[in-house]
């Protein structure tokens, strides 16, 4: 009976999800986020964030070096365009092959540690490779420059079908539809919602039991006779390879590839994303990726010019005022409101937006039970922000 | 010979600057537990002390140029100048000297801000809480320097009679091609000198032996009838100073921007951990070693023997002593261990 009733609530929270990311064009125009540009990269850096949820949401364990996956992701994905063809099934392929390869041994050396030692460790080999990727490893990275596409790329395959017939460098295509515009948000969206689904399903696998297991105690896990390494390192590559994923796709909807992908700021970012959006919750992070790359997009456009304008309908000497006070918020400051929300959320809220979205949502509901704690929320709460 | 001793001397300066910052981060660490990301800020903070200190030290007037006869032509002369004269541009020369003076309260208060106002509430919080907002509160700390000064670096000179270069290879009888920038030997000496009054704090005084009894063992002191958690405050004030002095007195060498926290900040917590959480003399050691494998890796010998490990040779470091020896080269029993 209740296996049964979460079964149908998991089919609500997937055809909600799906109507939502597939309607995302129409409900996020009156914020002024339909363009899409910035449609597929809301979609991209969900699913970067629902790849580092599986690993730092279920088993605690917090990567700073998963940016690194994000990097030979688009590297392997542009060597793909570059050497094979502009189809983007191989560069997908490809790019969470050698994602999956690299996490592999990364993976399995620092998960020799826990804590904050393993912490470093990601750390260390995200510098590693940032580094590396900026001065020893130019033939394959193109340093500084980033890697880009050429007129003269062989591209093999595509040329062993039509002779080369050269008008520009053709773009990234499946099958012939060109993955630019809307056509590209559509293929992310379609990505974005089968990778929740696989996290939705891990989440509710033993699998995924077993990672929140080894997070709450890790001792005890052991008692009962669990290793938890091979769980660990399966989250890990499988997080590794969401984030190739992730980096494969920015390279499809833009086709290049820099070094900066794989800093440690980059990796960074996708913990602000989680943590925001709320840390173990199946949307979380996507809610988190949205809010985040929004800021980035959205806020950081707000000139000073453009601010008086939305500020109009003040009273004269308000506006100025108000001006004045908002003014370092937004515009090239946005990330001083990023770091201070995300501040804001780390004391207050240590549940993410989404515990926020669930605390409001029970203190209108009349009360039936008391409200789960935030710790349980990877199973509840999961369809509230859907609602919204 | 001749070029080892070289690249020792350049790895001098940078582990001093490592020692610092990790001396304090490991302060912090070992008195209140809390891993601090927003240690990298406070040395930027430092560093932009001195920047600060110098365009106050530089308010200008505009005057006419006589000079120049045939048109308008205006310059700007600082205002000490026109007020004191020569004594006034001799001033201006020693901003950076300056600087640390001002650092020192400055810091003090920032660090003992940071620590009442919001670390505290962070002590029963788990460490990757504390990591997160840290993280947080550094950009928050690295934004309001951008929108105050810029994105671009700001060059902070030496005094001019430091400016040049110390012929250490004549003065120890070695060939004379051993040159090394005076600033950068000061740096080396600065860092010692503050490294060595730290630990007479700890160890001299009545203060620092109530703080070490605290580190071992809180409960116990707390039990005592001492508040150790003012004690403790103020000991974060003093890490906050420590990265503060460091930063100032770096700006000679690296105009300081708004990012250079966030780099320092990476390297000083692998320091740390290479010499041990918890442990301050591993601290210090290590960020000198460190200092050196870096120079040492950038001589074109090793360059061209293994390509590109200039680059990681600290990250390879600290991988192989966290797999190998997890407590570091220092590190006491049972720090962050589970």
């Amino acid at each position: 009976m209740m296996k049964q009733t979460s079964a149908t609530k998991d089919l609500i929270i997937m055809l909600v999800f799906i109507a939502a990311v597939l309607t995302a064009p129409i409900w996020l125009t009156p914020i002024g986020a339909n363009y899409p540009d910035l449609l597929q990269k809301f979609a991209i850096y969900g699913i970067f964030a629902i790849g580092f949820n599986i690993l730092f949401g279920l088993t605690g364990y917090l990567s700073f070096g998963h940016a690194v996956f994000l990097g030979i992701g688009s590297y392997a994905a542009v060597w793909s365009f570059k050497l094979l063809t502009m189809n983007i099934l191989p560069a997908i392929l490809f790019a969470v092959m050698w994602s999956g390869l690299f996490s592999v041994i990364l993976g399995y050396i620092s998960l020799r540690r826990s804590g904050i030692y393993f912490s470093i460790l990601t750390l260390a080999f995200a510098q590693m490779s940032y580094n590396l990727a900026y001065s020893v490893l130019t033939p394959i990275t193109n340093g500084e420059t980033g890697l880009q596409l050429r007129l003269a790329d062989p591209r093999y395959i595509d040329n062993m079908f039509t002779k080369a017939v050269s008008e520009g460098i053709p773009s990234t295509n499946l099958f012939g539809i060109k993955m630019s515009g809307y056509s590209g948000f559509y293929f992310c969206a379609v990505v974005l919602i089968i990778c929740f689904w696989i996290s939705l399903k891990i989440f509710r696998s033993p699998f995924g039991l077993t990672l929140s297991g080894i997070k709450s105690n890790q001792h005890r896990m052991k008692y009962t006779g669990f290793n938890p390494r091979p769980y660990l390192l399966a989250a890990f590559v499988i997080s590794g390879m969401y984030a190739g994923l992730a980096g494969a796709l920015l390279a499809v909807t833009d086709p290049l590839a820099g070094a900066e992908r794989m800093q440690w700021t980059a990796s960074g970012e996708v913990v602000l994303m989680t943590i925001l959006g709320g840390l173990g919750t199946l949307i979380g992070p996507v809610i988190g990726a949205g809010v985040i790359k929004y800021f980035e997009n959205i806020f950081s456009s707000i000139g000073d010019q453009n601010l008086f304008e939305m500020l109009s309908w003040l009273p004269e000497g308000m506006q100025s005022i108000v001006a004045y006070v908002i003014s370092p918020f937004v515009g090239s400051g946005w990330h001083l409101t990023l770091g201070l929300v995300f501040m804001l959320i780390v004391i207050f809220l240590p549940g993410g937006l989404v515990s926020g979205f669930s605390k409001l949502a029970s203190t209108f509901r009349p009360k039936k039970k008391t409200p789960q704690p935030v710790a349980s929320t990877v199973s509840n709460a999961s369809g509230t922000k859907e609602g919204e | 010979m001749d070029a080892i001793f070289l690249q020792v001397l350049n790895g001098l300066d940078k582990g001093g600057a490592y020692a610092l910052i990790a001396l304090g981060l490991t302060l912090v660490f070992g008195t209140l537990g809390v891993v601090n990301f927003a240690h990298g800020a406070l040395f930027m903070l430092g560093a932009f002390c001195a920047v600060s200190v110098q365009s106050i030290l530089t308010i200008s007037q505009k005057v006419r140029d006589e000079s120049i006869t045939f048109f308008e032509a205006y310059k700007e002369i600082p205002y000490l100048e026109i007020w004191w004269g020569e004594t006034g541009s001799i001033i201006i020369d020693y901003a950076v000297p300056i600087s640390i003076v001002v650092a020192i309260p400055v810091m003090l208060l920032i660090g003992l801000a940071m620590e009442r106002g919001l670390i505290r509430h962070f002590y029963k919080r788990t460490h990757a809480e504390q990591i997160l907002v840290t993280f947080g509160l550094a950009i928050v700390v690295q934004e309001i320097i951008k929108a105050n000064f810029g994105a671009n670096p700001i060059p902070v000179p030496a005094p001019d009679i430091v400016s040049g270069s110390a012929n250490i290879g004549t003065w120890l009888g070695m060939s004379d091609t051993i040159v090394y920038p005076w600033w950068r030997l000061i740096y080396f000496v600065f860092s010692l000198t503050v490294i060595a009054a730290v630990f007479a704090f700890l160890q001299l005084t009545t203060f620092g032996m109530v703080v070490r009894a605290g580190m071992r063992n809180r409960e116990m002191v707390g039990l005592l009838g001492i508040d150790i958690q003012r004690k403790f405050t103020i000991v974060f004030g003093l890490g906050a100073v420590v990265a503060g002095v460091a930063g100032a007195m770096y700006t000679p060498m690296l105009p300081p921007d708004y990012h250079m926290g966030m780099d320092f900040l990476v390297l000083s917590f692998v320091v740390v951990v290479v010499g041990g959480m918890g442990s301050l003399g591993g601290a210090v050691a290590a960020g000198f070693l460190l200092g050196l494998l870096q120079s040492f890796a950038a001589m074109n010998e090793i360059k061209s023997l293994i390509p590109g490990i200039d680059q990681i040779i600290i990250y390879l470091v600290a991988v192989i002593i966290i797999l190998v020896r997890p407590r570091g080269l220092f590190g006491r029993e049972g720090v962050m261990e589970d």
